[in-house]
């Protein structure tokens, strides 16, 4: 109990509970239980879109993990993204069994592809326990090694972020060819059921979103636990000092590999929430502009805040999905200058903003 | 090819001429004429053989117009060939009016039209032109008839100009390889030898035989045959090696324009200009223009628009880079992360202005006339104009930045606002206009890359995207600050991709460079190159 003071003061814990309530129970109630005439009814296709609003919060808490609390930009959170939605991607492709174009028990593009079996790496891929663990792993490890020799050298600042853009460049090339065996272009796609669960029933669909927004609480909890305790004391040093932090006997490379590894892990999850909801997964979103577009989430939304991390990847996000249908030729100008205005007038996002009126008032 | 055919024109009216001064017979007269026309295959290959052996000029445009669908059959057997212009009579070249009836397109086979190539081939040995013949030498030596070989023979005699004559002699010694003679074999196989192509090396191992059914079966022949065959193994390594070693420097020097805007904006300044790749959109987009305002009103002129293109698209692009200088990037100065965001804003701004005033599609930008085709240094290493034109470019360019900065006032001020701005200001330098100056210069260096991509690759909005990390990749290897370190690192990173390529395949030579690039900076973080001394810290 001592614990959970410590996290959120008793307006904050409100707040967490009602938005939970509000995402992970009404929502999903106005969905099924309100017939579709109800002018208070959710359509389906508002699920589907709350859901991936959803993913894109949960990667923009990892972001701000590591950009807002220890100072590290990556310009390469797309591609733990992707990973992460691939692991869960090849166990719906194997789910899908002989119900494929094909016919076969090999996924339509090895059999386009004319593989007779499995590479290794899809070994295991069938069950979904060892699935859920390569969600995690694989972002995971490659975040690790990655990070251990970046850390270890010191490299950083800008450094850091174009070498980690470079790197998720380079996997989106390796996953656009065919051989590497994830689909090529086109990627993975035509899932029809997750654990034996039709993924066309609307009932499949409200359960994968309330599955999304409880594991992002769980997320965002797990984050304001770390922020919160000595370790997140740490990471603002880093952020703030790393070289007094290092006289001061603390070694950095621990600290950062650490948070910068959870932070991949935590996007891997969001990938593969994100997967089954959507419907597809291509090498598109390792490109260096996805990776790119979720620092200004964080930056509108406020670094180093959590629950700005959230809003600003929701009001982007909304507007994203809004603009492009509305008016295609003008999403591009709205982002572009999402970025050049929110670094120049408002460094502390949305969240700032909110506090400076607060404490005017 | 203009040259060509207004080279045929020539010889047409000088074998008139010859005609009507020596009453010489016609060696296309209507006869022939009727039977390449109507006739079967087998005549009419005899009829091109024997035209072709009276090495008369005066056939060409038939046998041009035969292989080309021209020639058209008409009522009462008239053969005309028909041009945009109207209809010609074949052997007096004059104009047909009015137009026979039913006219009908001539049509050949593959068996006649792979004969008719060789036998204008032939024809065409005798041009006064080195590159007709040149042409025409290097077309025999691929499909030649034995039917040819007195030709041939007969020009080997009198061809002046080594690189034709090599090419004929290969041309004779592929005819003679399996002639019955065991000198004349030997002879052909040492010419063959000479003459290293990939060509020359099926041919020999054709005559060599498998090893259940050897062709050769002379000997000595034979040890002739694998000598000549390893000699020629060892040479096409050779030419293998040097068109590597040219694809990287050409790819090296296009990464080297792209970056070298980077190295001033990035290296000197530490302005990490996510938008750097646009400014290279918008030379080649200046280009474009250019192009376009040539074509409409000084059509004349066209071969020299690039003249204008170059300082044309240093300036738009400089003007550009300054502005965004005074707008954005000024308010950002000793925030690298917050400027990479804001400038990756502006890169959105200006790929969507482009699209909005040029369209989503890539645009045309053609190379002048005098950058076409290539120079052919030696058999299978030819180096194309375009390629060549950009490595002088770059190094052109290289020379400019460098004089720039080491020679000039701008670049003392530049260099002395770069390592200390606090004691530049007090020294009176004001540093608010060099850095605006230094913003533009590398700006304007981005354009001149632009300018240069168009010349050989697609001209489109996303141009930048797909430069924008190996420019970066480039300027980091090569140490920041480091004019040297960016240019032996661009022409390095151009020839190990190229070298790379064969063995591992295009994108996957790309992902090694990249995490070579990768474990090289964990390695030295500072670059190829790194600045000694207190301005090393930073």
């Amino acid at each position: 109990m001592h614990t959970l003071t410590q996290l959120y003061r008793v307006k904050g814990w409100l707040l967490f509970a009602g938005a939970l309530l509000l995402l992970a129970v009404i929502v999903p109630l106005l969905n099924l239980a309100v017939l579709p005439d109800h002018p208070l009814h959710v359509p389906d296709h508002m699920i589907t879109l709350l859901g991936r609003i959803l993913c894109y919060a949960m990667v923009a808490l990892a972001m701000d993990l590591i950009w807002g609390y220890a100072g590290i930009l990556s310009l390469g959170h797309g591609l733990f993204f992707a990973l992460g939605g691939y692991a869960m991607g090849m166990h719906l492709m194997r789910e899908i069994g002989r119900d494929g174009v094909y016919g076969s028990d090999l996924p339509d593009f090895m059999v386009f592809l004319d593989w007779k079996e499995l590479p290794w790496y899809w070994y295991g891929s069938e069950h979904f326990g060892f699935a859920l663990l390569m969600v995690v792993l694989a972002p995971g490890l490659l975040a690790f090694v990655f990070g251990y020799f970046a850390f270890r050298s010191r490299v950083k600042g800008v450094y850091f972020s174009i070498i980690t853009q470079a790197l998720t460049f380079a996997f989106m090339l390796l996953f656009f060819r065919n051989e590497t065996g994830f689909g090529g272009n086109n990627g993975f796609t035509d899932f029809k059921r997750i654990l034996g669960f039709s993924l066309a029933d609307p009932r499949t669909k409200v359960s994968l979103y309330v599955i999304t927004a409880c594991t992002l609480f769980a997320v965002l909890l797990l984050c304001r636990f770390i922020v919160c305790s000595k370790l997140g004391r740490v990471l603002t040093a880093v952020r703030d000092a790393e070289s007094r932090l290092m006289f001061s006997g603390y070694d950095p490379l621990h600290y950062k590999l650490f948070v910068w590894t959870l932070s991949a892990a935590l996007c891997g999850i969001a990938g593969a929430l994100y997967v089954p909801q959507i419907g597809i997964i291509n090498p598109s979103e390792m490109s260096p502009a996805n990776s790119i577009e979720i620092a200004v989430w964080v930056a509108l939304g406020g670094r180093g805040s959590l629950t700005g991390a959230m809003v600003g990847a929701g009001i982007v996000n909304g507007a994203k999905s809004w603009l492009t249908v509305a008016f295609p030729e003008l999403w591009l100008y709205f982002l572009g200058l999402l970025f050049i205005l929110v670094t120049l007038f408002i460094p502390k996002g949305v969240m700032g903003v909110m506090s400076a009126w607060r404490s005017r008032r | 090819m203009n040259a060509a055919s207004s080279f045929i024109k020539l010889q047409y009216l000088l074998s008139l001429l010859c005609v009507l001064l020596t009453g010489r017979a016609w060696a296309l007269d209507a006869d022939t004429l009727g039977i390449l026309a109507a006739a079967d295959t087998a005549q009419r290959i005899v009829a091109i053989e024997k035209i072709v052996n009276t090495a008369d000029a005066a056939a060409l445009p038939a046998l041009e117009a035969l292989l080309a669908g021209a020639l058209h059959i008409g009522d009462a057997n008239v053969i005309v060939i028909l041009t945009p212009q109207g209809a010609v009579d074949p052997l007096t070249a004059k104009a047909v009016t009015p137009l026979p009836r039913n006219l009908q397109k001539v049509s050949i086979n593959n068996r006649i039209r792979q004969r008719l190539n060789s036998a204008l081939a032939a024809l065409k040995l005798a041009a006064p032109e080195r590159a007709v013949r040149l042409a025409a030498a290097g077309e025999l030596q691929k499909n030649a008839s034995a039917a040819l070989l007195p030709l041939i023979e007969r020009r080997i005699q009198v061809e002046q100009d080594a690189a034709v004559k090599a090419l004929l002699l290969a041309a004779r010694a592929s005819l003679q390889l399996n002639a019955p003679e065991r000198e004349v074999r030997l002879k052909a196989i040492h010419d063959l030898a000479q003459s290293p192509s990939n060509h020359t090396k099926s041919l020999l191992l054709a005559r060599l035989g498998n090893d259940a059914v050897p062709l050769e079966t002379d000997a000595q022949v034979r040890r002739a045959l694998q000598s000549a065959l390893a000699e020629v193994d060892i040479r096409l390594k050779w030419v293998g090696y040097l068109n590597h070693a040219f694809n990287g420097l050409s790819l090296g020097s296009v990464l080297l324009l792209a970056a070298l805007g980077l190295a001033i904006t990035f290296g000197l300044m530490g302005i990490i200009n996510m938008a750097h790749g646009e400014l290279l959109m918008i030379g080649a987009y200046t280009t474009y223009v250019v192009q376009i305002l040539f074509k409409n009103y000084w059509p004349a002129a066209f071969d020299g628009y690039l003249l204008a293109a170059v300082p044309a698209s240093f300036i738009t692009a400089a003007l550009v880079g300054m502005a965004l200088e005074r707008s954005v990037i000024r308010h950002l100065y000793g925030r690298p992360l917050e400027t990479l965001l804001a400038t990756w804003g502006i890169s959105l701004l200006l790929i969507q202005t482009v699209r909005v005033l040029f369209g989503a599609q890539n645009v045309e930008v053609a190379n002048p006339s005098w950058m076409s085709g290539g120079w052919a240094v030696m058999t299978g290493l030819v180096l194309p104009y375009n390629r060549v034109v950009i490595i002088l470019f770059a190094l052109f360019v290289v020379v400019l930045v460098w004089a720039l900065l080491n020679r000039t006032r701008l670049g003392l001020f530049v260099r002395a606002v770069t390592q200390n701005r606090g004691m530049a200001g007090c020294m009176g330098i004001p540093t608010a206009k060099v850095d605006v100056l230094t913003f533009g210069l590398g700006s304007g260096i981005a354009g001149l890359g632009g300018c240069a991509l168009s010349q050989i690759g697609n001209v489109g909005p996303e141009l930048g995207q797909g430069y924008i990390v190996d420019s970066f990749m480039v300027v980091v290897l090569g140490g920041v600050g480091q004019l040297a370190g960016t240019v032996i690192a661009a022409l390095g990173l151009g020839e190990v991709n190229k070298f790379l390529e064969p063995y591992a395949g295009a994108v996957l030579g790309k992902i090694i460079i990249l995490a070579l690039i990768i474990a090289f900076i964990q390695k030295r973080p500072q670059g190829l190159f790194a600045l000694k001394g207190r301005s090393a810290e930073s």
